[in-house]
């Protein structure tokens, strides 16, 4: 596992949605490095622990990698304090990404909520060989829409209250896909239950299928343990970790709660 | 360069710096920022006897300063570490500890046994870990049990014998002579505070355990009293550790006492904060013009 600590420029900054910035990132290293899937480790000032933020892109053109994140406590509120042109501390990229498979591959990308953005560059890979359904509470919430279309994926926009796109659960948007067209990998990030909808259709239409989970997280490199989860490993109930066995599992090894 | 190499229970560490157990895995995760030789040692993850789980997930709640873990000791077990981590920590020109943490006496003897014939530099065995239902900080938490631990090891092994005390008791200075007169060769302290914290909107408490143990600087200057409480009260080199995270601190570590010191949460911040406070501390010495790093142990003037 190769990977990097350093400080590196915040080059943008914007306030995508209530409560969700996107920062892009000169760190020319870890964006030759990294692939769709890692995260990254971000250092908080005042805070002892760092915070696990998934990669949304990466330019290695640019030397770029962008990340989108939301303000979910006092650690993640303070990274939202840093402005363009300072420095923040990465350690990155970490754990394991998704599977690519040939680009002329049909793949489906699930993602539900702040699961949006590391399904972006996943996507960007298969180009329109690509359906990527999104999913939201509300119109207000919605983000990333025009990037996806921009790499050519076919977007399926769900909002729980269909105020924007479809109305409904992006499992049904799924299913609704899945009846009319083949898929050889589907990858999903979000919540648990969304994840765990998501699971159980790749499991009826036997389509493989990569989730990425998330969990309090302390080292980030698989040396102090805490990130576990629940998953099957040799027959045998296996508490991994999401930071370096994952974030990114294959379906059948996850337990769901 | 001021001589940074400290010797403890006969061992000679190049610098008195050490990951704390738990802190660091088996090194391999840190290799891609620099050499492992550049620490005085390593304190390997707590192993038991057989592969062990942990305990279930959320396992690490931040604090003010600090956090709280409740990984419960998992492990691959012993054996696995002797066949498949030992050989590549011996290529790395470091000193080797080899942190021991049964649930039973006869578990702890069982993996002494298993070490003896190996290239494990000490052991270091741990009679504190407040995560684990069975042993760990049970053995810890009175002066018989850790007395009998430790005198029940010490006749399965010749190697240098260090044991890790809990700072969760009355009196750590008993536990500590009591150790000692079981034939510890070192003591190293403090382990982790039993801490808690819970969730105001579901009113649950944010690990799955309950409770954890506090580590972290918020838990720094109760374990500078302890090394330097202990320290004055046996004769043994006393390991300290606890919410070390700079240069600073280990000197004031070094000075309440301790021969060496443990890193543990800081790494989580900063995983380069073991190498930046062992060169801190040549800077230091070169800076107030002391020769050699030991003449800093114990050398605090109290009122």
């Amino acid at each position: 596992m190769k990977y990097l600590q350093g400080e590196y420029q915040i080059l943008s900054k914007t306030n995508l949605a209530k409560n969700v910035y996107d920062f892009v990132i000169l760190a020319e290293e870890i964006a030759h490095l990294a692939q769709p899937g890692q995260f990254v480790h971000l250092k908080v000032k005042g805070f002892l622990l760092r915070r696990p933020i998934s990669i949304c892109e990466i330019d290695p053109q640019k030397g770029t990698i962008r990340i989108v994140f939301e303000v979910r406590g006092e650690g993640t509120q303070q990274l939202s304090q840093l402005n363009q042109g300072e420095l923040i501390d990465i350690m990155g990229p970490l754990g394991n990404g998704f599977t690519k498979l040939e680009k002329q591959k049909k793949v489906v990308v699930v993602g539900g909520g702040i699961g949006v953005p590391p399904m972006l560059e996943v996507a960007k890979y298969y180009g329109d060989n690509a359906t990527a359904i999104t999913g939201f509470r509300s119109a207000n919430a919605v983000i990333l829409n025009e990037d996806f279309k921009r790499i050519g994926a076919h977007l399926m926009l769900c909002t729980d209250d269909g105020t924007m796109g479809g109305k409904g659960f992006v499992t049904n948007a799924l299913k609704y896909h899945l009846l009319q067209e083949h898929a050889d990998m589907i990858y999903a990030c979000g919540p648990q239950m969304m994840l765990k909808g998501v699971v159980e259709l790749a499991k009826e239409y036997n389509i493989p299928c990569e989730v990425s989970l998330e969990e309090r997280m302390g080292c980030g490199v698989g040396a102090c343990l805490v990130c576990a989860c629940k998953t099957v490993k040799n027959g045998n109930e296996y508490l991994a970790h999401v930071c370096k066995d994952g974030p990114v599992f294959p379906a059948e090894n996850v337990i769901f709660d | 360069m001021a001589d940074l190499s400290v010797t403890i229970a006969g061992v000679t560490f190049k610098n008195p710096v050490i990951p704390a157990s738990g802190a660091y895995g088996f090194g391999q995760e840190y290799l891609s920022l620099y050499p492992l030789s550049k620490l005085g040692g390593i304190s390997c993850k707590g192993m038991t006897l057989y592969a062990q789980n942990g305990n279930l997930p959320p396992r690490v709640a931040e604090t003010p300063n600090g956090m709280l873990n409740s990984v419960g000791l998992q492990n691959p077990g012993i054996d696995y570490f002797i066949e498949h981590e030992l050989p590549f920590l011996k290529t790395q020109d470091t000193v080797i500890i080899a942190n021991v943490a049964g649930h039973t006496v006869e578990d702890c003897m069982e993996i002494a046994r298993r070490l003896e014939p190996t290239d494990v530099d000490m052991i270091e065995l741990n009679i504190s870990c407040p995560n684990v239902k069975q042993g760990g900080a049970a053995f810890g938490t009175s002066c018989q049990a850790a007395g009998e631990i430790t005198a029940a090891v010490r006749k399965i092994t010749t190697k240098p014998l260090m044991v890790k005390l809990s700072p969760n008791v009355t009196s750590i200075v008993d536990i500590a002579k009591s150790v000692e007169a079981a034939g510890a060769d070192a003591v190293s302290l403090i382990n982790t505070l039993l801490g808690m914290r819970i969730d105001i909107k579901t009113r649950r408490p944010i690990l799955k355990n309950n409770v954890g143990g506090l580590s972290g600087p918020a838990v720094f200057p109760i374990a500078v009293r302890m090394v330097w409480q202990v320290a004055n009260a046996v004769k043994i080199p006393v390991v300290g550790m606890g919410g070390i995270s700079t240069v600073q601190d280990a000197v004031e570590m070094m000075l309440a006492g301790a021969s060496a010191v443990q890193i543990g949460a800081a790494i989580f911040s900063d995983p380069w904060a073991p190498i930046k406070i062992a060169d801190g501390l040549n800077q230091y010495l070169e800076e107030n013009q002391i020769e050699k790093v030991v003449d800093l142990i114990g050398q605090v003037q109290p009122w």
